[in-house]
């Protein structure tokens, strides 16, 4: 009996230690969400800027751009998964995964074959444990990813875009799969359609607001020519829908890992207090047991002085 | 608002500057263009270069950007660039090492080397014009 009390006392300290990480990563997260939302705030006015210029360009001139030219039997998709580069956030880069087989489900329908690119390490696992072929991975950065990182992803995004058909690595659409942050509580795996782009408006899950409707766009000159502030324009819009994926993804963690730290923690409690309840329950068990024992060896002793008496 | 420009000059991360200005002078890739108030409205291609914001009460701000874009409408001027730095937050040495570094030529792309080489050209004169 004491040998269990024993050991049930080590479970309950281990699982004080355990409570004490898994605190410090909540609020370490619930910290780190603050200044995700701050960054992601702040490229938003580089994003709304950006989207009222591409709106602009493409009202006043007719759009044939090889970024906006959707390809006649499209036979390829890449497909940007972007994921955590570490575990503990609960089912944060699972449902990202799931997200982007049901797409690549569907592009496979369409009779599309798929080429992966994964951003961050839990992606790259994922990719690995089954051995399938991934094009390029960037990892590292997944709490807090930068414009350059962003740029690096587009650039190789959009040059596998204007490969033409049948060339090595061709696509002929890019799809990103990211985790959309909604609120604190909810984050929604999100699929979208990067390339060809949609210039029209900033469909939903774009990174500006759209200019409002009723704002009329002035009559713009364009310097050197449409064409060529579009050429420079697309490419840098691609960066910065990527960028705002990374961001909404960054905040999207933390909020995963800071909701599944705190019901670690909650858990953590709960069996502490069985534990504890265990505990005495055996201190008492022990306790009983030894007085009966006193008492029955007295009670013999008394016997045995009796019958010799 | 009606007397002066609305500027912001924002990089893909942040906002570099807002404020208002009574002009802007810019490097398009077609040569340098200044903005006053009513200028007709206009979207251009910026090239690396330096960028001066005349503030109202006088003084000059003196930015250095990477290429992007100039866009005027209704006297609100917007400049994006993706990686543009006010003069203040420049590190002169840095910006000279990277300029030997480009001209020396470590990168066997033309292209980028030269692009290096205007950005980091760009930094020091912004600084120089600023001090």
């Amino acid at each position: 009996m004491a040998v269990s009390l024993r050991e049930y006392r080590a479970r309950i300290k281990s699982t004080e230690s355990m409570k004490k990480i898994t605190r410090a990563m909540e609020l370490i997260a619930a910290s780190r969400i603050i200044k995700a939302q701050q960054r992601a705030q702040a490229a938003a006015p580089y994003a709304r800027e950006l989207t009222r210029a591409v709106s602009a360009v493409a009202t006043f001139s007719n759009v044939d751009h090889p970024l906006t030219r959707e390809e006649e039997n499209p036979k390829r998709a890449a497909v940007l998964v972007v994921t955590s580069d570490r575990g503990l956030a609960g089912a944060y880069s699972s449902s990202v995964l799931k997200e982007a087989e049901r797409l690549a489900e569907r592009l496979r329908e369409e009779g599309k074959e798929i080429d992966w690119y994964i951003t961050g390490r839990k992606g790259e696992a994922y990719f690995k444990f089954r051995s399938r072929p991934v094009v390029r991975v960037w990892t590292g950065f997944s709490d807090q990813p930068s414009y350059d990182v962003a740029a690096e992803i587009g650039h190789a995004l959009i040059e596998s875009f204007l490969k033409e058909q049948g060339e090595d690595g061709d696509v002929d659409e890019v799809h990103v799969v990211y985790t959309r942050f909604r609120s604190m509580l909810t984050q929604e795996p999100t699929a979208v359609r990067l390339l060809p782009l949609e210039v029209v408006e900033a469909e939903d899950g774009g990174p500006g607001e759209k200019p409002g409707a009723s704002e009329v766009l002035p009559l713009y000159e364009f310097e050197p020519s449409p064409e060529a502030v579009l050429d420079g324009l697309l490419p840098q819009y691609v960066q910065s829908r990527i960028f705002f994926a990374l961001l909404q993804a960054a905040a999207s963690e933390l909020a995963a890992r800071q909701k599944a730290m705190k019901s670690a923690t909650d858990n953590a409690d709960e069996l502490i207090k069985k534990y504890t309840r265990i505990a005495n329950q055996a201190r008492q068990a022990g306790i009983t047991q030894e007085i009966s024992e006193i008492v029955g060896g007295v009670n013999a002793l008394a016997d045995a002085n009796a019958g010799s008496e | 608002m009606a007397d002066n420009l609305q500027v912001e000059l924002v990089a893909a991360d942040r906002t570099v500057w807002s404020g208002e200005a009574t002009m802007v002078i810019a490097r398009t890739v077609e040569g340098d263009v200044g903005v006053l108030r009513g200028h007709a409205p206009m979207l251009s291609l910026l090239t690396e270069a330096v960028v001066e914001i005349a503030e109202v009460d006088g003084d000059v701000v003196v930015a250095a950007v990477d290429g992007g874009f100039l866009s005027v409408a209704n006297d609100r001027v917007s400049i994006l660039s993706e990686r543009s730095v006010l003069a203040s937050e420049i590190n002169v040495d840095e910006a000279r090492a990277e300029l030997e570094a480009a001209r020396s030529g470590e990168l066997d792309v033309p292209d980028e080397t030269e692009r290096r080489i205007r950005l980091a050209e760009a930094r020091i004169r912004a600084v120089e014009k600023a001090s």
